[in-house]
């Protein structure tokens, strides 16, 4: 096990994220990293490519095949373990909270492996930032439209100024202590209900 | 073995399931009524694999789970990724499992003189006819499917093909696939057949990609297959509560074998969030139902036994059996050691002092000779009178857990040593 590059190789469905881990990788110096999907074929990829590192995400179904591919191989391929070290509690349950998991090529030194997971944990996590911003502009977004939609409605049916009809909305959500958008999603379910709104 | 952020209620318990029909008792638990009836509240989650189920327990972000029975043996000897100490004081019931093949390999099979009728011995013995000829004619090796390495479901198709003197993992190859996605690898061709968990072998015949050809009561009576695996240590901290939570699960389980519940359990497994299935498919694995050619389906009595014949008890002997058959395949080395941790690891005593508030009969031995009970048997109890179904093995095959070495030799094939 000499100096060379290691062969990194992420696995992951989820194409944005691999490839935010992919360059994470290589910001951190890692020359050989490849990405691979989910498709069929996995296994076959795997022997062929025979990398020292998998990262591969923790939800992914494919693992108990990776797992059982290792296990009954162990003539053809080298033996693998996961994470980089068993002792290090506290670096695998920060792997597991972020959503990580990891297959290593056993003997390889700790010292080597040990920056490559963290940077796989730190863009891990940075993903799902992301995708939780994502996520919350999406509903910030859908909020607004109720919020016109149920407005609407008022000015409809109790022949309400716009403005009016906005703070009827924010005075019913501060007496209920509620958010506006929950009145707001409460008056089209009842205007639908009694036939004065079409579907969504 | 590790820490990790702990809720602060004291009776909150953190379960997690993959979803194959013998979760029940632990999703009817943790749904029914059965845990809040126990003072207990549980928090449960479906896992994307076993590998994940495996590590949130390790890290205990979960504090018992439905585990395939090998599984924590295998932790407790350091077989897995992250090695742990679990325990298991409750079984979640034998049989349930099917051998399906692709329709394929099913022609072939009947070709080649396979019964219709689900019979274990000979259709191994038409499979290693078909497998000899794919041999002589340079076909690809047949491939199968178990949804997990240290799975009831590897060792019994190992059993099952080494009995027709098919060597497992040289003759056919051995995957693993994921349950749900069993009847679309057979659909796709990936895979010729796989021995997984209802309801993905029924998935598959309704479907038109297999047909069932064998089950695995069929190649044990009394196979053991799933678990309640709970973290050694989350049992200690509080023994009444896990007292409780083994109750809970029993009296679920019980309640999952009346068949005046199967419409509401078929009902309940069925919703999105457990099996997202139509409950049909769920009611026919629960009644014991397996499809077999042209809209005829055959009735297996005992096909999945939740908790009658004792079936909630953990036998050492199981956890032995086991352990023999990770030797045989050349996992570990027999050793006392090994031995010991593989035994302790299933705890009788436990689910004795558990029930024992019940009242129900239960066995007063710790272990048996599994395979020679024949017919039903009567067997010393803790109350009342306990009777055991048959634990056949379909080759008359005898497992007497203090001779595991005269075992282990006369079985006709085994790995080449450890490896």
């Amino acid at each position: 096990m000499s100096d060379r590059a290691l062969h990194i190789l992420v696995i992951d469905a989820n194409r944005i994220r691999a490839s935010i881990i992919e360059e994470g990788l290589k910001e951190a110096g890692q020359a050989r990293v490849t990405v691979i999907d989910e498709a069929k074929g996995l296994m076959r990829r795997i022997v062929e490519l025979d990398p020292d590192v998998i990262v591969i995400d923790l939800e992914s179904p494919n693992r108990d095949a990776l797992e059982h591919m290792f296990q009954v191989s162990r003539a053809a391929k080298r033996p693998v373990a996961m994470f980089v070290d068993r002792t290090d509690d506290a670096s695998i349950e920060a792997a597991i909270d972020a959503g990580v998991s990891a297959y290593v090529v056993d003997g390889l030194k700790k010292e080597r492996i040990k920056p490559i997971l963290d940077t796989a944990i730190r863009r891990f996590r940075a993903f799902e930032r992301l995708r939780q911003e994502l996520d919350q502009a999406r509903s910030e977004l859908s909020e607004r439209k109720r919020i016109e939609r149920a407005k609407g409605i008022l000015m409809r049916t109790r022949g309400l100024s716009e403005e009016s009809a906005y703070a009827l909305l924010r005075s019913t959500a501060m007496q209920q202590n509620k958010r506006i958008a929950e009145i707001a999603e409460s008056l089209i379910t009842a205007a639908r209900l009694l036939g004065e709104e079409e579907g969504i | 073995m590790m820490r990790s952020a702990r809720s602060s209620d004291p009776n909150l318990v953190r379960m997690g399931f993959m979803p194959l029909t013998d979760c029940a008792p632990v999703v009817a638990a943790s749904l029914l009524g059965f845990a809040e009836a126990e003072g207990l509240r549980v928090n449960l989650t479906k896992e994307a694999s076993w590998a994940t189920l495996r590590d949130r327990i390790a890290v205990r972000h979960l504090d018992a789970a439905h585990m395939l029975a090998p599984m924590p043996i295998a932790a407790c000897l350091g077989l897995t990724p992250l090695p742990d100490r679990l325990i298991v004081p409750l079984m979640l019931g034998f049989g349930g499992n099917t051998i399906t093949v692709s329709r394929a390999l099913w022609a072939d099979l009947k070709a080649a003189g396979a019964p219709t009728r689900l019979e274990a011995s000979g259709t191994a013995r038409a499979l290693a006819e078909v497998a000899a000829r794919r041999r002589r004619e340079g076909a690809p090796k047949l491939v199968f499917a178990v949804v997990h390495h240290h799975s009831a479901h590897t060792y019994q198709l190992s059993y099952w093909l080494a009995a027709a003197s098919i060597l497992p993992n040289v003759e056919i190859d051995i995957v693993a696939v994921p349950p749900p996605l069993m009847p679309s690898a057979l659909a796709a061709g990936q895979i010729d057949g796989f021995c997984a968990g209802e309801p993905w072998g029924r998935v598959a015949s309704v479907t038109g990609s297999g047909r069932c050809v064998t089950t695995n009561i069929a190649i044990w009576r009394a196979s053991p297959e799933k678990v309640l695996g709970v973290a050694q240590d989350w049992a200690d901290a509080d023994p009444e509560r896990h007292f409780r939570l083994i109750r809970a699960v029993y009296k679920a389980a019980v309640w999952c074998d009346d068949p005046a519940n199967r419409g509401e359990l078929a009902r309940l497994l069925a919703r999105p969030e457990i099996f997202d299935l139509p409950a049909e498919i769920l009611e026919a694995n629960l009644d014991g139902r397996i499809a077999l050619d042209n809209g005829e389906e055959m009735q297996v009595s005992g096909f999945l036994n939740f908790s009658r014949s004792a079936a909630t008890f953990p036998w050492k002997s199981h956890a032995a059996w086991f352990y023999s058959q990770m030797v045989r395949w050349g996992e570990t080395k027999m050793s006392a050691d090994g031995y010991a941790r593989a035994q302790a690891t299933y705890r009788p005593d436990v689910h004795r002092a558990a029930l024992a508030p019940l009242d129900v009969p239960l066995p007063t031995a710790n272990a048996k000779i599994e395979g020679a009970i024949t017919a039903e048997t009567a067997v010393p109890s803790t109350v009342g009178r306990l009777f055991l179904a048959s634990d056949r093995f379909f080759d008359g095959g005898i497992f007497d857990p203090e001779r595991i070495e005269d075992y282990l030799a006369s079985q006709p094939v085994k790995a080449d040593g450890p490896r």
